[in-house]
């Protein structure tokens, strides 16, 4: 067995984040940015889906997290990037974990429907809301880092870099978790839930524990795209929204903590393109996109760096 | 010697049909039960109802003096009783290697050990050893080695059936159900596959109850039998004796030589 470098891979990648980061220009590093932030829902995603269970309502705990996030910057000048992800993570987690005990007795297409029917009711909630600003949403004030506010010229760097610390972190940390019997246990509930009862352990709990860490990220995600975006409105919980994470999750594959982010780069990468050459016919060229990926990529992006041997 | 296992009027219907009807038997510690009967009989409900997959509709069942009956399948097997299953059940897209690690797993995550912050490899509960060496040592035991790094799903049905009872048996379960551990099995293979399974039980001690079809598998590894008719249990006791039985010959035997 090759041993797992994936920490050092991991470490690499951050730092050729930060110092290649510092020669990008500024558009690109927004496009790095966003990248982290769904690639962190991407990674709670994959969770659910190595257990088998598709979640077309991820968006639900990204627009949670956006909307903690904007709450603090709106309600309490809290515009700190950092404590709006952590506070973000939180109040997903918690949204998931209250959930958790109505979805985790659901599998498949109930599990799927469920969770989007969930996120279309938040959606609803919001819409409503005028104090949440309706469907206009509102604006978030220039993201902080530890009380210093960084000059015009370097927000986005500076934004890049502490996003991509807190993924790295949050990447490391799924990492661990899926080396635990706990979150290896995904594969087994997919293949044979009978099994794994008769074995002892808890399919639910097992569920509801993925189920909250998938939230938990979608939070974080959804706070740093809240801040690095400068504004939030309820699309951000919309069930194309949900969709997209879906298509970034059948692009990147399973095979590995930094497939997430790398899907979301290259989402990012094929939505940009798509957009500049067929302002209105985008939609087609993504869906040609995601046809190629599902063809020739089953098992996602990573297949193409990890062919998994077959005897 | 005490009972380890005492199932006690055990009623159980389905719709019209009668699976299990006044069903009460004492199961001796370290001892070798043969359940034999015809499809539909009651046997494999005998074992579902031990193992909490079916709930009697009335009488109980006692667990070294303990009431199992209301408890769900994973919190019996917990308690160190374990069962293999008639079409085995695998982790069908996982190697042969990682189903087993799959189990080791699960003892580990139940002892409260390989948590999140747990560092190094903690050694299997019940077990000397990290996981990976367990693993590979089951598998020796059991002849599976030679397909360790297979994909459970492309198995022969022989090593099916193996990894399957090999699975049970991570556990080091205090009473061993097995439900037709040699069918699908060719009959040359049958007792190779028994004489391996009580090889590792008698290495660890565990109280074993089979379902069988083959008189002679049941004659030579059982030391008791219960034979099953319509639900009820119609001979109880030692292989000679209950195979002789006129009820067993003109229902049991007597059907399956037809």
């Amino acid at each position: 067995m090759k041993p797992d470098r994936t920490p050092q891979l991991l470490a690499a990648v951050f730092a050729a984040v930060v110092v290649g980061g510092l020669a990008l220009p500024q558009w690109l590093l927004f496009i790095l940015t966003i990248a982290c932030a769904q690639g962190l829902v991407v990674l709670g995603l994959n969770l659910l889906i190595r257990a088998g269970l598709v979640s077309f309502g991820q968006a639900l705990f990204y627009c949670i997290g956006a909307y903690t996030a904007g709450g603090l910057s709106r309600a309490f000048g809290i515009s700190d990037l950092l404590l709006q992800m952590l506070a973000g993570t939180a109040s997903a987690a918690l949204a998931a974990f209250v959930l958790g005990f109505l979805l985790a007795r659901y599998r498949g297409i109930f599990f799927g429907l469920l969770s989007l029917a969930l996120s279309m009711i938040f959606y609803g909630l919001i819409v409503k809301s005028e104090t949440l600003g309706s469907t206009d949403g509102f604006n978030l004030a220039k993201a902080t880092l530890f009380g210093i506010r960084p000059g015009e010229a370097w927000v986005r760097y500076a934004v890049l870099v502490a996003a991509a610390s807190a993924t790295l972190a949050a990447a490391f940390l799924a990492w661990r978790f899926l080396k635990t019997p706990l979150g290896q246990l995904g594969p087994a509930i997919k293949d044979n839930e009978i099994r794994v009862e008769y074995m002892g352990a808890s399919v639910r709990y097992a569920i509801h524990v993925n189920y909250v860490i998938a939230a938990a990220l979608a939070g974080a995600g959804g706070a740093l795209a809240a801040t690095t975006v400068g504004h939030i409105d309820p699309e951000m919980a919309y069930w194309t929204t949900s969709g997209e994470f879906v298509f970034i999750a059948i692009l990147s594959g399973t095979g590995s903590v930094l497939a997430p982010f790398l899907g979301a780069l290259i989402f990012g990468a094929i939505h940009t393109v798509a957009f500049d050459l067929s302002p209105n016919t985008w939609q087609m060229s993504m869906g040609l996109a995601l046809l190629a990926a599902i063809v020739f990529l089953p098992d996602g992006l990573w297949s193409l760096f990890a062919r998994r041997k077959t005897a | 010697m005490p009972a380890i296992l005492d199932a006690q009027g055990l009623n159980k219907t389905f719709g019209a049909v009668t699976a299990a009807q006044g069903v009460s038997a004492a199961i001796e510690r370290d001892s070798v039960v043969g359940l034999i009967g015809t499809n539909g009989a009651g046997k494999t409900t005998f074992i579902n109802m031990i193992t909490g997959y079916l709930k009697p509709d009335s009488g109980s069942i006692r667990y070294e003096g303990r009431d199992i009956t209301p408890l769900p399948p994973r919190d019996i097997s917990r308690l160190g009783i374990c069962r293999s299953f008639q079409i085995p059940q695998l982790y069908s897209s996982l190697t042969v290697r990682e189903n087993m690690l799959m189990a080791l797993g699960i003892l580990l995550h139940n002892a409260g050990l390989g948590g999140f912050l747990a560092l190094g490899r903690p050694n299997v509960p019940g077990h000397d050893a990290p996981a990976e060496e367990v693993a590979d040592r089951i598998l020796e035991r059991f002849g599976l080695s030679a397909y360790r790094d297979r994909n459970a799903q492309v198995l022969p049905g022989g090593m099916r059936k193996l990894l399957d009872i090999a699975l049970t048996m991570a556990a080091k379960p205090r009473v061993l159900l097995l439900d037709e551990p040699t069918s699908g099995v060719s009959a040359e293979e049958k007792f190779g596959i028994m004489e391996l399974i009580m090889h590792a039980v008698k290495a660890e001690g565990a109280t074993v109850i089979f379902v069988e079809h083959d008189m002679e598998v049941v004659s030579r590894f059982a030391g008791r039998v219960i034979a099953f008719y319509d639900g009820r249990i119609i001979a109880d006791g030692p292989p000679e004796a209950a195979l002789r039985d006129p009820e067993v010959q003109r229902f049991v035997v007597g059907t399956l030589n037809a």
